[in-house]
């Protein structure tokens, strides 16, 4: 903390970084922070671990295809199946970070009666909230990006295969499209943190939802497809409508989102995310998508992944404005 | 005296039904202490919420330092100093850290932001506990780095919210002199809110008297006191040795007294004029021994209750 504070010798710098910056360094000192990354990188070590193992077999069974062994440690999980790969682990543990982060963002500064000393400063209200968004965006991205070059790094070592400047590029948009899924999280935990007064109702809100998505939610559709399944289907359209409906209703949650873009991201064999006709199968010569077209295939992943992220956070901020600010 | 610095007109805030605040009007001049009395839930925080512009009122306005605290509270969060009533402070912090941070959020530059902090925690004993986390602190340090928290933007007026609430007699001494310190030397404008009566009436220049959410009375203790008791401006103790009826039909009958009640061995005489002596010469002449006689200053307890039994 002494390096933040003491600054006897330097300019004054903006109200609002002054809260960004105490902002990070309450976080990056919190033990909450280094348990979640504790968890996050042991799962990493795990995954690669296994992909190192097997990536010797994935790499043999497609030799088909122009192979990006490079990627294969991001998605390559052995045969077993014991560990899944590291696109599943952030998958699935980003968001607990994002909600571990944000769940007591607005709701603790209120509880310690902090909340009403600052806003008494010659600052803008939207400042507190804004700056814990910027503060908590600009941290995950930093442990993201640490941990996806960390990743790369061993297993440039463990495999010695360079990557391909295609592959770099791959896992670059990879890790900012994780950062957005985790910042939709994040976002989510912070509306909860504005809306209840305690820490902890606002904690098992954001467990709620989050779990909600990753568990019964795919549940949900399967029971309704099964419901709706066309069983006298006639033509080859009628059975396509069915299939795309699905998979709408399917998108709807945002693991799913993140899930079929990192694959398509990271397999460029993956040339579509919807269901093909025999026709457009028919003399396509099966080899992976250049980067630009796996781009354009995720588009509106990206655009639904952002969207729902601003959703959030702008209702916490109309909450917040309209709040009252008073002591406890 | 005569430059008003907060200046409440027709403040109305209402939550649905309830009137928190109703037709507020109130001025609050340079270099005076103003004590905002009042039992709890009369209105006073929201009153002083309004003032720094965290809360928009219904309607009237509110002026601070001659700024429109509900359009521009920024500028009048510049001026203004808060104590808020229960006021939390980053508890893995020092104390030190703390006030360096509101001093970078008023947007103080570092050296100075460090040579005011360390001067005004010293100036409020803090100077030892500087390095220390604020969460250590106990409540009246804490209290204390929150009057060095309100003035390191070194602002024209203080308003603090229930100053003394939960602190014990020694340390509310301590704070309420370094309040009054402060307005002396530097002719800062305080408006503290209390439910404490005495405390109040120990350094405030002037008391408004805030009941469910309307200004019943303000002034100076004195003139609160005529405003209320008009008709019987003094009150005269006297305990005796032996109470009999005639002494307080004699006493009743005397020119001049409204009301003579008794519990026990004391009598209580409320008289429109100073008839102390008089008294005395009836009592003893009755043949009652005379062991007390007072003249009781009307005090805040005294117009509070008359308040309250008033029916506010």
């Amino acid at each position: 903390m002494k390096n933040l504070f003491d600054r006897r010798d330097q300019r004054p710098i903006h109200p609002f970084w002054v809260m960004v910056q105490k902002e990070i360094s309450d976080q990056i000192r919190s033990w909450r922070y280094l348990i979640l990354l504790g968890i996050v990188v042991l799962t990493c070590i795990g995954s690669l671990y296994t992909a190192m193992m097997s990536i010797r077999d994935a790499v043999a069974t497609d030799e088909t295809l122009k192979s990006f062994v490079f990627l294969k440690l991001f998605t390559v999980s052995d045969p077993e199946g014991t560990l899944p790969p590291f696109i599943t682990f952030i998958g699935f543990l980003g968001p607990l970070l994002g909600i571990g982060l944000g769940f007591d963002a607005v709701n603790s500064e209120r509880n310690r009666g902090t909340l009403s000393r600052i806003m008494a400063q010659p600052i803008h209200r939207d400042y507190v909230i804004n700056a814990k968004f910027t503060a908590l965006l600009i941290v995950i991205s930093i442990s993201i990006f640490a941990l996806g070059f960390l990743v790369m790094g061993m297993g440039l070592l463990a495999i010695g295969i360079p990557p391909t400047p295609e592959e770099f590029l791959r896992i670059l948009f990879f890790l900012i499209l994780s950062i957005f899924y985790i910042a939709f999280w994040l976002n989510l935990a912070i509306l909860f943190s504005v809306r209840f007064r305690q820490p902890a109702t606002s904690a098992l809100a954001s467990i709620a939802v989050w779990l909600f998505f990753s568990v019964f939610y795919s549940m949900i559709v399967r029971v309704i497809a099964k419901a709706m399944y066309p069983a006298q289907a006639t033509t080859a359209g009628e059975i396509l409508s069915y299939q795309k409906f699905i998979q709408v209703l399917f998108r709807f949650s945002p693991s799913q989102l993140f899930s079929e873009a990192t694959t398509t991201l990271l397999t460029p064999s993956v040339r579509t995310l919807g269901p093909l006709t025999m026709e457009q199968i028919y003399g396509a010569i099966p080899s992976p998508l250049p980067l630009g077209q796996s781009l354009i295939l995720i588009w509106p992943h990206w655009t639904g992944l952002i969207a729902a992220t601003m959703i959030c956070f702008a209702i916490s901020y109309v909450w917040f404005m309209r709040q009252e600010i008073r002591s406890r | 005296m005569a430059n008003p610095i907060i200046q409440l007109e027709d403040l109305t805030k209402s939550y649905g039904e309830l009137k928190a605040v109703d037709g507020l009007n109130l001025t609050v001049y340079q270099g005076e202490i103003f004590g905002l009395l009042g039992p709890n839930g009369a209105g006073k925080s929201t009153t002083i919420l309004m003032m720094l512009g965290l809360t928009e009122p219904t309607s009237g306005t509110v002026r601070v330092c001659g700024i429109d605290s509900t359009r521009q509270p920024i500028a009048v969060k510049k001026k203004v100093g808060y104590l808020p009533d229960d006021i939390g402070f980053y508890e893995d912090l020092t104390g030190l850290e703390n006030l360096l941070y509101t001093a970078f959020l008023n947007r103080i530059s570092g050296q100075e932001a460090y040579d005011r902090a360390m001067s005004l925690l010293k100036r409020v004993g803090l100077g030892q506990a500087a390095e220390q986390k604020a969460g250590t602190y106990s409540r009246g340090m804490r209290q204390r780095l929150g009057l060095a928290d309100v003035l390191i933007k070194n602002p024209e007026v203080i308003i603090l919210d229930e100053p003394t609430l939960g602190i014990d007699p020694e340390g509310v001494r301590e704070l309420l002199d370094l309040i009054q310190q402060l307005s002396c030397d530097e002719g800062i404008t305080v408006l503290l809110s209390s439910h404490h009566l005495h405390q109040v009436q120990q350094i405030c220049d002037r008391v408004g008297l805030f009941v469910k959410g309307r200004l019943l009375a303000e002034g100076d203790i004195d003139q609160l006191s005529q405003q209320l008791f008009k008709e019987e401006p003094y009150a005269i103790q006297a305990r005796v040795s032996d109470m009999t009826d005639g002494l307080i039909d004699r006493l009743k009958q005397l020119d001049g007294v409204k009301q003579v009640a008794c519990e026990k061995d004391m009598l209580d005489i409320r008289c429109a004029r100073d008839l102390t002596a008089d008294i005395s010469r009836i009592v003893v002449e009755s043949g009652v021994d005379l062991h007390h006689l007072t003249q009781k200053q009307y005090g805040l307890d005294e117009i509070y209750h008359r308040y309250f039994e008033g029916g506010a």
